[in-house]
């Protein structure tokens, strides 16, 4: 039997559908390289093995009867452990959620992928309550880099991308608030959806920063990411702040080229305080798209330190009562800043959400030259584990608060990113951002899918001994 | 009466303090460096983001529809 451990989802559906191989054998072959592998990883926090045999039976006899069984039949996939999984407390990375009461029913998105035919096999590792760049976690311990187990898997989403990097699973599901889908994807050499805020469904997720949080996949291929975000749209009265457009399908234009798609690649803040080959990798992909134009992203250091005070204050808020009974189970890192965040003077958040609106307005003007925008995803490739420094542009920082220099500024508004991993060499990778305007997650993934056919960007299995 | 032009300084620990009563925290004395290093952070940050001029007329975009 063909071992599809390390397959597509695309590659994997294919099979199962066609009978030549079944989806119990698939998530049986999943469950036995997790066990195999994932202890040094430490991408899953709970592997649901029942649950995932008995929902591959489920479709193999649905299969034997004829029925259809959809673009992602027998897909085995994983999610951040801040997505609600009926029978399990919603972690979300933090020790004072064990004592949640489990949740009743499955998040909206792992209902529509499972609806699709994917399977669900656990539940990953993340940042404590989202307020994370590493995929360092105090309480379970961080989530490895599957290309250097001894560098960071980014974060928040840190087990979303190392398990998919480990081959473990194909397809996950995190979130990203400030970058937490696009930073382990860098980090990890994966590529990942932000959709537009609003586009995906919440429903069923611990939230962090409500105005700023998105959900979507992470996968190995372009097509995996198009065809999990095609199951995952259509409204849910669920999410009260999720668009009431009508799905629109990525998928049927996807291989269409980049045809003549107008490329801009960032300048200015987003072309400055980072290593020189963050910002090769994106001239790399410029040169690949024959792109001759820079464009200035105005006012983007303010964007960034206006998602950072939106960030501290609405998270302080949400947390207040637990800071308040258990400050002492936080993680020091997490808790520290939401104390501090808990404190900022109402006239600078309101100040914040209303140059957020300005910016917005200056920003969405460029998408009339341009239909997408290059930018680097991190200033840096993966750091070392437990690193708490880095130098960047000759300026020692904070890692913590600075892997995110180039992201905050785009999810503060809300635009679609496919974020891509690009090798410039042997070393570990390093991830760029593809930003549309909104709603165009078609244009993001048709150039990552062209970029992905052409060979610049490419998300290998990592290679375990 | 103090002169209106005489700005003071931000003193990150008393704000602390007078902070963590309003709020009704308690904290360990040893977490306050920490918390300090995070308000200044923030501060600055505000710093940055009030000093752009935004006409009386910008709302607030508090739930972004993009």
């Amino acid at each position: 039997m063909e071992d599809l451990s390390t397959a597509s989802a695309a590659e994997i559906a294919s099979a199962v559908s066609t009978k030549s191989v079944s989806a119990r054998s698939v998530v049986a072959s999943t469950l036995e390289r997790i066990a195999r592998i994932d202890g040094r990883v430490n991408s899953f926090t709970d592997v649901l093995s029942d649950r995932a045999l008995a929902r591959a039976d489920a479709v193999d006899a649905a299969r034997q009867r004829g029925q259809a069984i959809g673009p992602l039949a027998g897909v085995p996939f994983a999610v951040k452990n801040l997505f609600d999984v009926a029978g399990l407390p919603t972690r979300a990375g933090a020790k004072i959620n064990r004592d949640r009461v489990p949740a009743e029913r499955d998040a909206t998105l792992i209902a529509r992928l499972e609806a699709a035919g994917a399977i669900l096999v656990g539940a990953l590792n993340m940042g404590e309550f989202a307020y994370d760049f590493t995929g360092e976690n105090i309480h379970d311990g961080p989530t490895r880099n599957p290309h250097d187990l001894e560098h960071m898997s980014g974060g928040s989403s840190g087990g979303s991308g190392g398990a998919v990097a480990a081959g473990l699973v194909p397809l996950t599901l995190g979130s990203d608030t400030n970058g937490s889908i696009r930073v382990p994807s860098a980090f990890c050499g994966c590529f990942g959806l932000k959709p537009t805020y609003g586009r995906l469904s919440r429903a069923g997720s611990f939230p962090f920063v409500g105005s700023l949080d998105h959900l979507g996949p992470i996968a190995r291929s372009v097509t995996d990411l198009a065809l999990a975000y095609d199951a995952m749209q259509g409204p849910d009265p669920a999410d009260p702040v999720e668009t009431d457009r009508g799905i629109e399908a990525v998928r049927p234009t996807l291989d269409a080229g980049i045809g003549d798609l107008r490329v801009g690649v960032a300048g200015g803040y987003f072309a400055r305080g980072g290593d020189a080959e963050a910002f090769a990798a994106v001239q790399h992909l410029g040169h690949a798209l024959g792109c001759d134009r820079t464009v200035d992203i105005p006012e983007a250091a303010r964007a960034r330190a206006a998602a950072y005070l939106i960030t501290a204050a609405e998270g302080a808020t949400l947390h207040l009562d637990r800071l308040r009974s258990r400050a002492e189970d936080f993680d020091p890192a997490v808790r520290d800043r939401l104390i501090a965040g808990a404190m900022i003077p109402a006239p600078y958040l309101e100040r914040a959400q209303r140059f957020r609106r300005h910016y917005r307005t200056a920003v969405l003007d460029l998408f009339r030259d341009v239909d997408v925008i290059l930018a680097p995803s991190t200033p840096c490739r993966a750091p070392r584990l437990g690193q708490k420094t880095f130098v960047l542009d000759g300026v020692e920082l904070p890692v913590r608060a600075n892997i995110g220099v180039f992201t905050q500024p785009i999810s503060f508004i809300g635009l679609p990113v496919a974020a891509v991993p690009v090798w410039l060499d042997d070393g570990l990778p390093l991830g760029v951002q593809i930003i549309g305007a909104p709603w165009r997650e078609d244009v993001v993934l048709r150039i990552a899918r062209y970029l992905e056919k052409e060979g610049h960007v490419r998300a290998p299995v990592a290679a375990f001994a | 009466m103090a002169a209106r032009d005489t700005k003071p300084a931000f003193d990150p620990d008393a704000y602390l303090s007078a902070g963590l009563g309003i709020l009704d925290l308690a904290i360990d004395p040893d977490w306050a460096p920490a918390i300090v290093a995070n308000l200044k952070v923030l501060h600055a940050a505000a710093e940055l983001v009030a000093s752009f001029l935004l006409a009386d007329e910008a709302e607030a975009a508090p739930v972004f529809e993009a």
